[in-house]
C-alpha cells in the first residue's frame, strides 16, 4: 500500500526535480562566475554596490507595488459583486476568458489602443482635446500590467467570499451591525486569505514583467526582469543575469512568508 | 389573552413568490415565557424565528415587538437576539471577542465589555475559555459560546433556531435542562425552534404545533400531548395508537366493536371521530381482565420498556409500553381508564375545539 503511495508520487518528483530544482541551482552556480567563467562573488558585490542596480531594485518593487495595489482595489469590488450577482458564472468566464489569450498578443493589441493613431487617440481628437502620447508612459505600463494581473486577483478573494458561510453575515446582523460594520468586522477579515493570496499571485510575477516594460512602458523604467533579460541576451553576462535572478527568487521567498498563510488562530485578547 | 405582549403577529402571511410558506399567522407571546415552535421541516416555523429576527419580512400583516410595529425594522434595530443552527460563531475571532461582538457596536467602553463578557462568560460556565479559537472548541462549548453571544446584549427575546440538534443525545438532554434553568432565571422569552418533540415538551411553558405554514394546536406540553386535536399532532407528539370511533352519547364511545365509557362530551350522537390511546396508557392484563384483546405481533426491548405490537380482532395496530414481558404469539388483554382515551373529532380547529371543552368543563 504505501509503496504504491510513494509510486504515484515518482512523476511529479521527476518533474519538480527537472524543471524546478536543477533549474534554481543552475542559477544559484552560474551567479558564482564571471564573464569569463572564473569563480568570483563579485557579481553580488556589484549588485550590492552599483546604484543602478539598486535603483532597478527599487523600482520593480514600487511598480510591483502600484500593480498590486490598483489590482487589489478594481478586483476586492469587483469580486464581492460577484458573488451576489445571478449568473456568477458567466461573469467569472468573462473575467478568466483573457487569461486564455497570449500575453504578447495582448501587449500589441494594448500598442494598437493607445498608439498616435490608437483608437483612444482617435477619440481624443474628435472630442477636440487633441492627440495626446498614452504609449511609453508609466501610466499606460501600470495600466496594461494591472489590466494583465485583474483575474489573479479576482479569483482568490472570490473564492473567499464564495466560501463564507451567509449565516455569519446574518449572526452579525442580529447582533447589531449594520452592513458597513459587517464588512470592516467580519467578510473583509474573513477574506483576508483571499486577499493574501491574490497579492501573491500578482506582486511576485510583477516584479519581473520585462515584455510589458519595453513593449507597452517604452524600456522607461527599466525592472530586474529587463535586467536579467538584456543579460542574458544581449551582454551575455550570465554570472550577472543569475545574480540578479538570485535576489528575485529570494524576494519571492520573502513575500510569500510575509503573506503566507499562517496557522489560523483567534486573535489574543489583549488586557 | 396576555396584556402586554412582547411579540405579537397579526394575519401574517409568507410567500416566496408562489410558495406560500405561512398562511394567517396569529400569535401573541408573553413575557418570560419558554415557547416551543414545533413541526417537521418546511412547516414554516424557521420563517416565524426569522420573521422576529427581521431577516424576512412578510408579505401581509403586523409583527410587532415591545408594542411597535416592526415590519420595517432591520435586524440590527431589533431588540431580539438569535442562536444559529450552525452557532454562526465568528471563526477569525476568539471566544471573548465573538461574545463582545454586540457589545463592541455598542461602543461601549473597554471595562463595561470586559464586565460583561466576563460575567456571561461565567454563566455558561465557560469562565477561562475567554483566549481561545473558536476551532479549539467542542461543539457543546460552542453552543454555550453562541448563546453567551446572543444573552450578553440583553435581549427582550431570545430566538433559538434548533440549536441542539447537532449534538449528541447526552449533552442534548444536558442542554435541555441548562436552557429551561437559563431562561427562568434570565426571566427573558426563549422562542424556540424544533422538530423534536422530546425537547418541546421537555422545556417549554408553551408549544405551538405547525403543519404546512399554519398552527395546528397551541397549548402546554400536557394539554397538546394529553389533547390532541388531530390524528397529526398526536402522531407527531409521541407514540400513539390512533382508531376510528362513533360516538354513542356524551361520555360514550363506540370503537373496535365495543362500547367504552370517555370523559369528552358536547359531540353529536353518531358521529365519526378518532380515538387516542397513548402506547403507556395501556395495561397488559390477561384476556379476561382487558377491555380489549389483541395477539402479540413483536416485541421490542427498548431499555426503559417493552415495547409490543398487537393486532386486535379488527386488525388495528395497538403499540403498548409496558414494563412486562409478554409473549410473542399469544393473546393479552389491554386495560385502559375512561380518561385514557382522547377523542379527536375529525376536521375541528383549534377555536372550536377549546370552545367545546369549555362547554361540558364549566357544567
Amino acid at each position: 500500500m504505501k509503496q504504491t503511495k510513494t509510486f504515484y508520487f515518482v512523476p511529479y518528483s521527476i518533474w519538480l526535480l527537472l524543471f524546478v530544482v536543477a533549474p534554481l541551482m543552475l542559477i544559484l552556480y552560474q551567479s558564482f562566475f564571471d564573464i569569463q567563467g572564473n569563480f568570483t562573488f563579485a557579481n553580488y558585490a556589484t549588485y550590492f554596490q552599483s546604484g543602478t542596480y539598486l535603483t532597478m531594485t527599487f523600482n520593480s518593487i514600487f511598480y510591483a507595488f502600484l500593480i498590486t495595489l490598483f489590482t487589489l482595489l478594481i478586483s476586492y469590488p469587483t469580486a464581492y459583486l460577484l458573488v451576489r450577482t445571478k449568473h456568477k458564472q458567466l461573469w467569472l468566464l468573462l473575467i478568466i476568458l483573457p487569461t486564455w489569450i497570449n500575453l504578447l498578443l495582448k501587449a500589441y493589441a494594448f500598442i494598437g489602443i493607445f498608439s498616435m493613431n490608437g483608437t483612444v487617440n482617435d477619440f481624443l481628437s474628435f472630442t477636440g482635446i487633441g492627440r495626446q502620447q498614452i504609449l511609453f508612459t508609466d501610466m499606460s505600463f501600470l495600466l496594461v500590467a494591472s489590466y494583465i494581473e485583474i483575474p489573479f486577483m479576482i479569483l482568490p478573494i472570490y473564492n473567499a467570499l464564495e466560501e463564507m458561510n451567509p449565516s455569519y453575515l446574518k449572526a452579525s446582523n442580529d447582533l447589531g451591525a449594520n452592513s458597513w460594520e459587517t464588512f470592516r468586522r467580519v467578510i473583509f477579515p474573513l477574506s483576508l486569505n483571499g486577499v493574501k493570496s491574490g497579492v501573491q499571485a500578482v506582486f511576485i510575477p510583477s516584479l519581473s514583467l520585462f515584455m510589458l516594460t519595453r513593449l507597452i512602458g517604452g524600456n522607461r523604467v527599466i525592472t530586474l526582469g529587463t535586467a536579467i533579460e538584456q543579460h542574458f541576451l544581449v551582454t551575455e553576462n550570465w554570472g550577472m543575469g543569475s545574480t540578479i535572478g538570485v535576489i528575485l527568487i529570494i524576494a519571492m521567498f520573502l513575500m510569500m512568508l510575509v503573506t503566507g498563510e499562517k496557522k489560523k488562530k483567534g486573535a489574543v485578547h489583549k488586557k | 389573552m396576555p396584556e402586554n405582549p412582547i411579540i405579537t403577529f397579526e394575519n401574517v402571511k409568507k410567500q416566496y413568490e408562489e410558495d406560500v410558506v405561512l398562511k394567517n399567522i396569529n400569535l401573541k407571546l408573553e413575557r418570560g415565557k419558554f415557547y416551543t415552535l414545533l413541526g417537521p421541516s418546511g412547516c414554516g416555523k424557521t420563517t416565524i424565528l426569522n420573521l422576529i429576527a427581521g431577516f424576512t419580512e412578510v408579505t401581509e400583516g403586523t409583527v410587532t415587538i415591545n408594542g411597535e410595529k416592526v415590519n420595517d425594522v432591520p435586524p440590527n434595530k431589533r431588540t431580539v437576539n438569535t442562536v444559529f443552527q450552525d452557532y454562526a460563531l465568528f471563526p477569525h475571532m476568539n471566544v471573548f471577542e465573538n461574545i463582545a461582538f454586540g457589545l463592541r457596536i455598542k461602543k461601549m467602553d473597554t471595562k463595561t465589555i470586559e464586565e460583561k463578557v466576563a460575567s456571561v462568560l461565567k454563566m455558561m460556565r465557560l469562565s477561562g475559555y475567554e483566549n481561545r479559537a473558536i476551532s479549539e472548541m467542542s461543539g457543546g462549548q460552542r453552543q454555550r459560546v453562541a448563546i453567551a453571544r446572543a444573552l450578553v446584549n440583553e435581549p427582550d427575546v431570545l430566538l433559538l433556531d434548533e440549536p441542539l440538534s447537532a449534538l449528541d443525545l447526552k449533552l442534548r438532554t444536558d442542554m435541555q435542562y441548562e436552557l429551561r434553568e437559563l431562561q427562568q432565571r434570565l426571566g427573558i422569552t426563549f422562542v424556540f425552534v424544533t422538530h423534536d418533540q422530546e425537547e418541546a415538551l421537555a422545556m417549554s411553558d408553551e408549544i405551538f404545533v405547525m403543519k404546512d405554514g399554519k398552527i395546528v394546536q397551541s397549548g402546554t406540553p400536557v394539554d397538546i400531548y394529553d389533547e390532541p386535536i388531530n390524528r397529526y399532532v398526536a402522531d407527531f407528539i409521541g407514540e400513539s395508537n390512533i382508531v376510528e370511533a362513533t360516538m354513542i352519547q356524551d361520555y360514550e364511545i363506540s370503537f373496535v366493536g365495543r362500547t367504552f365509557e370517555c370523559v369528552d362530551a358536547g359531540i353529536a350522537a353518531n358521529e365519526r371521530v378518532e380515538v387516542v390511546i397513548r402506547p403507556e396508557d395501556l395495561v397488559l392484563t390477561t384476556p379476561e381482565k382487558g377491555k380489549l384483546t389483541v395477539k402479540v405481533d413483536t416485541q421490542l426491548f427498548r431499555g426503559v420498556h417493552y415495547e409490543i405490537i398487537g393486532y386486535d380482532s379488527e386488525g388495528n395496530e395497538w403499540m403498548v409500553h409496558s414494563t412486562k414481558k409478554a409473549t410473542v404469539g399469544e393473546m393479552v388483554g389491554l386495560f385502559f381508564n375512561p380518561e385514557d382515551i382522547h377523542v379527536m373529532r375529525i376536521g375541528e380547529t383549534e377555536k372550536e375545539f377549546d370552545a367545546r371543552l369549555e362547554s361540558y368543563e364549566e357544567e
